[in-house]
């Protein structure tokens, strides 16, 4: 938003922070994850600011997504835990190395968040948006989604837990729903 | 760039992991792979048969959990031409103890030798020095790559990367593990990890 600082108060009042992102950083704490791999999205911006201030944790922006992939597999192999956030176009860019979760059947993570559905303005993320989940399924990941900021917490938590005690790979769509749309012009 | 009095790529390997202690090495897909197990199997090598490109962040998502050891990633130019972004990310990084060594025999030896980007005017040194990577340095001659195996030693003063320049040779095929679970368990075991 390039909108100037008069208007953007006026057309903009201060809302609160949505909480859901600080429920996700809290279980990560939890659980003990430690590098945070990542391609920036709007979606999960609180969250990297999270993890950008906390010196426990280790956030590494990525190139292209899939480098998160095999960061996170070279993670398991030193003793480590790890998740990798990024937006649904980067599932794509990872198929390919999604066979190492296969391969080496390591505690994989991540968190994805969605575009090209629930009122998107940009036709360019629909095509891979409508994929997403089939492509993760189709690589052998477990999906699970939240649609709402109530239930994230619990969905984030059950996906913790069967990828890091189970060694299921598993990924949680963050929906543009509960994200909200990005509006690109009033 | 002159073709003649290239290196061995077994004997490059060899001498870089004689005195390798306590470091942990991965293998790219292909030659690279063979040539570690060629030089001896090792519950600290981890052997990549596929991923293509991940060589690299594969490395470096060990270095960052192990930083007080050692960690070598030995691949091929077209392996390292796929993952060329995560120089970038290495060299944001920092990790102190990764090394990245690429063996450029200037083609996709395993699929037919076809000729690869190094061929033409790709300089991964230069790759390397521009993505942050101060310590970047190619090699044609195994008074250098002796000189330079010592420093794989260091975990204080990377990362390093190096491009040793080795003759197009396809050697006999050297297999080793392709089981990835158990190489992964063998690795964690080796660093006093339990199985889940
Ligand atoms: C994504 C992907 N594309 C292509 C291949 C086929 N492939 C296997 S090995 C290889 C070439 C590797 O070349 P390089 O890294 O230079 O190793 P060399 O054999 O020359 O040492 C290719 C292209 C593959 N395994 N994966
Ligand atoms: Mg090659």
């Amino acid at each position: 938003m390039h909108a100037g600082a008069d208007a953007s108060s006026e057309t903009m009042p201060a809302e609160a922070l949505p909480t859901w992102p600080e429920d996700i950083f809290s279980i990560l704490r939890r659980f003990d994850v430690r590098q945070v791999p990542y391609v920036p999205d709007a979606g999960h911006s609180q969250l990297i600011d999270r993890v950008l201030g906390t010196p426990a944790m280790r956030a590494i922006p990525l190139t292209t997504e899939e480098e998160g992939v095999a960061l996170l597999a070279g993670a398991w192999a030193g003793g480590q835990r790890g998740v990798l956030l990024m937006q649904s176009s980067g599932v794509g860019n990872c198929i390919n190395m999604l066979s190492l979760t296969q391969i080496f059947r390591f505690p994989f993570l991540t968190l994805v968040t969605m575009r090209g559905e629930w009122g998107e303005f940009n036709p360019w993320q629909v095509p891979m948006g409508s994929s997403t989940q089939a492509v993760l399924e189709l690589s052998g990941i477990k999906v699970l989604r939240a649609d709402r900021p109530d239930e994230v917490r619990e969905v984030v938590e059950a996906a913790s837990g069967q990828a890091y005690n189970a060694c299921t790979p598993t990924a949680v769509l963050l929906s543009q729903r509960l994200i909200g749309a990005k509006v690109f012009s009033k | 760039m002159s073709r003649t009095n290239l290196l061995d790529r077994r004997q490059v390997v060899s001498c870089l992991l004689a005195e390798r202690k306590d470091a942990i090495v991965i293998g790219g897909l292909g030659a690279s792979t063979y040539d570690i197990a060629a030089a001896g199997d090792h519950a600290r090598n981890l052997y990549l048969w596929g991923a293509m490109g991940g060589a690299v962040m594969i490395g470096l998502g060990l270095a960052l959990a192990q930083p007080k050891l050692p960690v070598v990633v030995i691949t091929g130019d077209g392996e390292m031409l796929m993952g060329m972004g995560s120089l970038a990310t290495v060299g944001l990084q920092q990790p102190k103890n990764l090394t990245i060594v690429v063996l450029d025999n200037e083609c996709y030896g395993e699929t037919g030798g076809q000729a690869s980007h190094t061929a033409g005017g790709t300089d991964l040194v230069g790759v390397a020095k521009a993505c942050g990577i101060a310590e970047a340095n190619s090699m044609t001659t195994m008074a250098e790559v002796g000189a330079f195996k010592g420093s794989l030693q260091n975990v204080s003063a990377g990362p390093r990367f190096a491009s040793i320049k080795i003759d197009g040779a396809n050697l006999e095929r050297a297999l080793s593990s392709r089981d990835g679970a158990f190489i992964v368990s063998r690795i964690r075991g080796a660093l006093g990890f339990q199985p889940i």
